[in-house]
């Protein structure tokens, strides 16, 4: 009987360790096949004619930068809605809020984070970009403006979660210290404890820009879908176009090994190294703090 | 440091707090207002036609049950791939796997899995499953592609699930004899069940609501009839209100709104279910 | 009295490298109290655990020297670890009951074993209860969960629990550190008895249980056994300064 136990128990832990290490895998081949398919591109254009600023493939001009700026501009003006919202919520629920009513935040909060994007960019198109068009008298309502503040909407979530796990996080012993000393809870608030949790905030930050940049339905659905260099302060209130929604919008229509298919999936590499990036930044400000940590309390 | 009056101290935290409670509630307030929103302008086109009747009149009339259903089939493919992948990885990470640098680099590529937009996710699932693989624009594909990017979600939740039942009990279950798979099994992975399935849920649901990794792998505009076998492509709720809401000129408002109400609640329900399953378990739990 | 435990040499080292155990020699007689004493940070939670090899769950290495149960030694990579720790019952400082009923609790080291028999099952969750001076207490309610006990309870379920699978040794950790002096009073009855049948090793949290329940008594000290000898001798007339100074309250 025993036996057959460390038979079966050897098959399992087996198959459990290959498990773990899947996670490599597949970083591994999304990577490869995106390069695959994207590297290619350099044998079909010149890096010049990419970093150019028109983007109409139809005549073979594959200028990414009107990409780029319309990615960065819908972000930049989401995290410009995402972090104080995000953050004054987290610290709202974490730290100011009784307990029945944090227990009602956290479930909508989640929920939020649940509303599937293309529902979001349904009502953007529908009632967000007719109310700013009028709002604000613009010629169309479709802009980088309801792309941010749809974005912003979406990355609060992460940024709430992250951000409160952090604030949460910090030892109680930090506050009744203030309080002690005669600190009104608010001037606790953000001498002591926001300070404390500066890392984890960042990583909330960090996060939810980083799902800000990769979300793609909704900037597809209402920020108008224009491919223009977007570099003025005016550009918030025009149409854009973001990388991602590129991708999404022409992906269907191209043929399969021609110029424009590799473009694509070189913008899914670029892509898919930017959130590398951020996401190498804010495990790496994780992993600062902890050593950190260890060396005060050693 | 200036003398300040108590006063002044007392006004600067009721200013405060009271510019953070209207920035908590801004955020949670429009939240409500969607979901309501939603239900009011779509609980009209609700009938036992539109849920189980197909689109007419290129889909401007007639019912969504293609939808209701691919989108369905998805959710299971998906769960099929991810689920039992995503647990054992999780009880790897938990149970056996030391604080090695192959350790760090398994969790962030966990990390880097989360954060990758959905659309490359679309790009990498056309380039491996429909073309290199051959499975073409298929449930199979879409629902490989969409297990991949739902596999981070359930990986972190297990694996928090499972560290947080104490350790103390492994160290009696070892003392008595059990080998770590037993000890596993019978203590850890039971106690962490409800956990485990709350993130499963809550990743699923995102799968669900999901549409760019399924525009290139799995998703077909209109079908005339429910698809067959896995490698038939399938209509999908999310895709479909993608497409009514921008591709389709003339379409009715109301229709667009009951796709999107019936989206929201296949996924809201989930969202329930998984919060009941969680704060049931919190009651219940023996430690 | 024939010696159940023999210790020869043995050796420890924690993988930061801070030292646990130098050199111990010591051999412990079969169906008798001994008591492992000293103050904290001596190595004697160490040394049980190496007896029931729990410490390959943990960063100790550079472990040298033998342990001989019976002669064998248990510290030869090539034994089988499972049947040992079945012949070792250990009862930990804080009582940790698992997530089940008692009876649950009681069978689950049977059950483990691949023991089905209801009727097996059932008579060493009483037999273990009675050794326990439990069944009394908890005999109509054996399908309620181990949680719902006392925290006196808890810990005589945990000793009942480390019987069911009858062992020849027991190993007990501070077992009493959390207990009123009542529920104290009755582990300590409890292992007066046992150890007519069981080798008893015992870490007591305090010099005055260790006076009162030592058969054979050893002083440890930072790694080193400093003293061994009988429960009655050392305890009036220590041979070591070191032991005297830590009995008398000199340090501790």
């Amino acid at each position: 009987m025993e036996k057959s136990l460390n038979w079966y128990e050897f098959v399992i832990t087996r198959l459990i360790k290959a498990s773990g290490y899947s996670a490599i895998i597949f970083v591994a081949l999304i990577f490869f096949f995106l390069v695959r398919e994207g590297i290619p591109t350099f044998a079909e254009t010149s890096l010049s004619s990419l970093l150019n600023i028109r983007w109409y493939p139809i005549e073979d001009h594959f200028g990414i930068l009107p990409l780029i700026t319309g990615s960065l501009i819908v972000t930049i003006g989401a995290a410009l809605v995402a972090v104080p919202f995000g953050l004054g919520t987290a610290v709202y629920i974490s730290e100011i809020a009784p307990r029945w009513m944090r227990e009602i935040l956290k479930p909508l909060v989640e929920l939020l984070g649940g509303l599937p994007s293309v529902v979001l960019g349904f009502l953007g198109i529908l009632v967000l970009s007719p109310y700013l068009r009028v709002l604000l008298n613009l010629p169309t309502g479709l802009t980088a403006l309801a792309g941010s503040l749809l974005l912003g909407g979406i990355a609060v979530p992460t940024v709430v979660s992250v951000a409160e796990d952090a604030l949460d996080a910090v030892p109680r012993a930090y506050r009744e210290g203030a309080w002690a000393l005669g600190a009104t809870r608010w001037q606790t608030i953000w001498r002591v404890t926001f300070p404390a949790a500066r890392s984890g905030v960042l990583t909330a930050v960090m996060l939810g820009v980083g799902r800000a940049i990769g979300e793609t339905m909704t900037v597809m659905m209402v920020t108008g879908n224009a491919p223009v260099l977007a570099v003025k302060l005016g550009s918030l209130f025009s149409p854009v176009r973001t990388m991602t929604a590129t991708i999404a919008a022409e992906m269907g229509e191209v043929a399969s090994g021609s110029t424009h298919y590799h473009v694509l999936f070189f913008i899914g590499m670029v892509l898919f190294l930017i959130s590398l990036a951020v996401n190498i930044a804010a495990s790496s400000v994780v992993f600062r703090t902890k050593k950190r940590a260890e060396r005060i309390l050693s | 440091m200036k003398r300040a009056l108590p006063i002044n101290r007392h006004l600067a935290q009721r200013t405060g707090f009271t510019i953070i409670s209207l920035m908590a509630f801004a955020t949670v307030v429009p939240i409500i207002a969607v979901v309501i929103y939603i239900l009011i302008q779509g609980l009209p086109a609700i009938s036992w036609e539109f849920l189980t009747g197909f689109p007419h009149n290129g889909m401007r009339a007639g019912g969504i049950l293609p939808a209701i259903i691919g989108t369905i089939y998805l959710t299971i493919g998906t769960a099929i791939f991810s689920v039992p992948l995503g647990i054992a990885a999780a009880i790897y990470l938990s149970e056996y796997a030391a604080d090695t640098p192959l350790t760090r680099t398994i969790r962030i590529a966990i990390i880097n899995l989360a954060g990758i937009p959905s659309v490359v996710y679309g790009l990498f699932g056309l380039g491996l499953f429909v073309i290199f693989l051959n499975f073409g624009t298929s449930i199979l594909a879409a629902s490989l592609t969409l297990s991949i990017m739902t596999l981070p979600v359930i990986i972190s939740t297990a694996e928090e699930s499972l560290r947080s039942v104490p350790q103390a009990f492994r160290t009696v279950s070892i003392s008595l004899g059990a080998t770590r798979w037993q000890t596993i099994r019978r203590i850890v992975l039971k106690e962490a069940l409800p956990g485990i399935l709350t993130g499963v849920i809550l990743g699923l649901e995102r799968a669900a609501g999901e549409t760019a990794p399924i525009l290139f792998t799995g998703a077909a505009f209109f079908l005339p009839r429910l698809p067959h076998s896995p490698l038939d492509a399938t209509m999908a709720l999310p895709y479909h209100l993608f497409v009514i809401s921008t591709q389709v000129p003339e379409m009715p408002i109301k229709i667009q709104y009951g796709t999107a109400l019936v989206l929201l609640v296949f996924v809201l329900s989930m969202n329930l279910i998984a919060t009941v399953i969680r704060s049931r378990a919190r009651a219940r739990r023996q430690w | 009295m024939v010696d159940k435990i023999v210790i020869e040499n043995l050796s420890l080292q924690y993988s930061d490298g801070t030292e646990s155990l130098r050199g111990i020699s010591l051999n412990i007689p079969e169906k008798a109290v001994t008591v492992l004493f000293g103050p904290a940070g001596g190595g004697k939670s160490t040394l049980l655990r190496c007896l029931n090899r729990l410490n390959d769950l943990t960063e100790v290495k550079a472990a040298s020297g033998q342990i001989l149960i019976d002669g064998q030694n248990i510290l030869d990579p090539n034994i089988d670890v499972i049947a040992l720790r079945r012949r070792i019952g250990m009862v930990f400082a804080r009582p940790v009951v698992l997530p089940l009923s008692i009876s649950g609790n009681l069978t689950y080291g049977l059950e483990l074993a691949g023991e089905k028999r209801r009727s097996k099952l059932d008579e060493a969750v009483e037999r273990s209860l009675k050794l326990a001076a439990l069944w009394e207490e908890v005999r109509d309610r054996l399908d309620d969960p181990a949680i719902a006990l006392s925290g006196g309870q808890q810990q005589r379920l945990c000793l009942a629990r480390s019987l069911a699978l009858q062992p020849e040794i027991i190993l007990l950790d501070e077992p009493t550190s959390g207990l009123d002096p009542i529920s104290t009073g009755k582990v300590e009855a409890a292992l007066q008895e046992l150890k007519k049948e069981y080798t008893i090793i015992l870490v007591p949290h305090s010099v005055q249980q260790a006076g009162r329940t030592a058969d054979y008594a050893a002083f440890f000290l930072q790694g080193e056994l400093v003293e061994y000898g009988e429960g009655k001798s050392l305890f009036t007339a220590p041979k070591q300064k070191r032991t005297e100074d830590y009995i008398t309250g000199r340090f501790g």
